[in-house]
């Protein structure tokens, strides 16, 4: 019954253009930001950080940044592993050849990087769409997650072949490495998503968003109605990049710590940030962010269940919990095709005119 | 009459202007097969031009030669006083040519106000950081844009579906959103690929209006294709009729009317 656009005039294009044109939305939203920010810092704990709150907020990035490649630009990719880790290796470089600057830029640098990377990888999308598209973006995962193998310069020649993230602080703040606090982890990766999450949300309201939504509802319409569809797809790619590397780089350093590519980083987590966007809503920041809490949750959830309330074995629990997540992923799309934003949307629709049926 | 070379008055008075667009000697081939062969005609600032000719006599594709979507083998394009070089779509309608399509190509993921926002890329020119930022550069350029957009919206009388996703409108609602975001990029010359396909009388009436207001409010150049030829006759000065590629007639819709070649196009006629 507060869920009203009721009395809640736009007199200017500015107010009806904004994020959250409803009222109760706009303070939900604030309180979201106070919470996240001002009150779970401060009662979180290494279990809440590691086996919740940080994976989400970084597969959050992440399928943020495949949602604009996929959800609002239509380009399917299949390299999202080897994305995030040529932002893992990219941080890694910095990291060891820079130790002086804060860890923040070096993520940023990365996500440049893998910008560029992705890019270049982006240019077949020109020429092939669809399947063919998704086929070549598989050769980016399965190729680069070679060179990171084959190339010892990647790893500093470490005779594991794995990378770890030294220890690196900013305002006297350990970030990363082993002595790292829960909630500075949280912290540094709440502030990226926000970071993601807002740059994301102008660039998809303004000209450039639509350049990419038009492409990927009528290709053809959109070239003749003016845009450049080389333009489009490519900065599309770079900013999709440039998302999916900060996510990458903070995975390895701030999340794992350590990494070996083909474990970390493989085509199971391309699938995975797929599986996210698309139950989560394709073109929607709030679904990318439902898909990452929803494949992040989903296993934490069902192992509690499983092993903490009814005791089973952990073996069986494991198992138990593939067949139940993939169970439910396939009879969710069968329902709601358009995800978790959909359920999200029609929820709204319906609380606009609560209590009332009409 | 022939007044083709330069300016002329119209029938119901309007003040003509010079050569806009200047199809050359156009021929297009694909593979053996000739769409168009040998075809010239001009278009005139301010007026309202139709191609008309039976089933698969080549007039989409005359409109894919002019929006730049096919290349033709033989011929130029002029088009306000200089011949155009190939081109890309895309930079055909950046040089100030909009159009329609005979099956509506909306983006149906979004809305109406989107779609014809979409109609004024070719106007926006903040990159990419401005626009990440938005707050600004960006966000000024949006709200003019969406005042000429909103100017639009009121014009063609959709400003109770700005919201709605057009996957949700009726067909001849598409239309008038497809019509909208042709003329939110201000364009030299709107091409209509029959704006009245499929569409009853009632229908049919609101086009026509719409086409001769915004002739009239904005004195934009109109090319157009349709089949139902009451309509064709009623709204255009001057008529081109296409048939198997080549041109048959060229004139006034009275001239048009009384040309023996194009009557045995229409009505056949005897081999014998």
């Amino acid at each position: 019954m507060f869920y009203r656009e009721a009395g809640d005039f736009s007199t200017t294009y500015a107010e009806d253009s904004q994020t959250f044109p409803i009222k109760f939305d706009r303070y939900r939203y604030y309180l979201v930001l106070v919470v996240a920010f001002g009150i779970i810092p401060f009662l979180i704990n290494d279990y809440w950080a590691n086996a919740v709150f940080v994976p989400f907020l970084i597969y959050a990035i992440a399928a943020i940044g495949l949602n604009i490649l996929t959800g609002y630009c239509g380009q399917v990719s299949l390299g999202t592993g080897a994305f995030m880790a040529v932002g893992a290796y990219a941080c890694y470089k910095l990291m060891t050849g820079f130790p002086d600057i804060p860890i923040a830029i070096h993520i940023l640098i990365s996500g440049g990087i893998t910008a560029a990377v992705v890019t270049l990888f982006g240019l077949p999308s020109l020429r092939i769409k669809g399947f063919y598209l998704a086929v070549a973006t598989l050769a980016a995962q399965f190729f680069l997650v070679w060179l990171f193998n084959k190339v010892p310069w990647f790893y500093n020649y470490s005779a594991s072949g794995q990378i770890s993230a030294p220890e690196r602080s900013m305002f006297g703040i350990i970030f990363t490495g082993p002595n790292t606090e829960a909630w500075a982890k949280y912290l540094i990766c709440l502030v990226f998503v926000t970071f993601a999450a807002i740059v994301a949300r102008n660039l998809t309201r303004g000209s450039v968003g639509r350049s990419w939504m038009a492409i990927r509802d009528m290709d053809i319409a959109a070239e003749i109605i003016g845009v450049n569809p080389l333009k489009a797809k490519l900065t599309a790619f770079a900013v999709s990049g440039f998302f999916v590397g900060i996510a990458g780089a903070l995975f390895f350093s701030v999340y794992l710590g350590a990494a070996e590519v083909g474990e970390s980083f493989g085509i199971d987590k391309s699938f995975l940030v797929l599986f996210m966007i698309i139950i989560g809503g394709l073109g929607s920041i709030f679904g990318s962010f439902a898909g990452a809490a929803f494949m992040v949750l989903l296993p934490v959830f069902l192992k509690n269940v499983f092993v903490g309330w009814l005791g089973w074995p952990t073996d069986l629990a494991a198992h138990l919990q593939f067949i139940v997540s993939g169970g439910l992923i396939v009879v969710f799309l069968i329902m709601e095709p358009h995800g978790l934003a959909q359920l999200w949307r029609l929820a709204k629709e319906k609380l606009r005119i609560w209590p009332f049926p009409h | 009459m022939n007044a083709m070379a330069g300016n002329y008055v119209t029938a119901d008075g309007r003040q003509i202007g010079g050569v806009v667009m200047e199809m050359k000697n156009i021929t297009l081939r694909f593979g053996g097969v000739v769409a168009i062969k040998d075809i010239s005609f001009d278009i005139h600032e301010g007026e309202i031009r139709a191609i008309i000719g039976p089933n698969g006599a080549g007039k989409s594709s005359m409109l894919n030669v002019i929006s730049g979507f096919y290349h033709p083998q033989e011929g130029e394009v002029w088009f306000r006083g200089s011949k155009r070089p190939p081109m890309k779509p895309y930079e055909v309608a950046q040089q100030g040519v909009a159009r329609t399509f005979q099956n509506i190509a909306l983006f149906e993921g979004m809305s109406v106000l989107d779609n014809v926002m979409t109609g004024r890329l070719t106007h926006m020119k903040s990159g990419l950081f401005s626009q990440a930022v938005w707050k600004g550069k960006a966000e000024a350029e949006e709200i003019e844009n969406r005042r000429k957009v909103e100017e639009i919206i009121d014009f063609l009388e959709i400003q109770n579906i700005r919201k709605t996703p057009v996957g949700r409108l009726p067909y001849g609602l598409k239309k008038r959103v497809e019509l909208a975001r042709a003329l939110a990029a201000e364009p030299k010359l709107l091409l209509l690929d029959e704006p009245m396909a499929g569409m009853n009388v009632e229908e049919k009436e609101d086009m026509s209006r719409f086409i001769l207001d915004v002739n009239d409010e904005f004195g934009t150049t109109i090319a157009l294709i349709e089949h139902d030829m009451g309509v064709v006759m009623d709204l255009s000065d001057r008529v081109v009729v296409m048939d198997y590629g080549k041109k048959i007639g060229d004139g006034t819709p009275d001239e048009v009317r009384n040309n023996q070649e194009v009557i045995d196009a229409y009505l056949g006629v005897a081999h014998d």
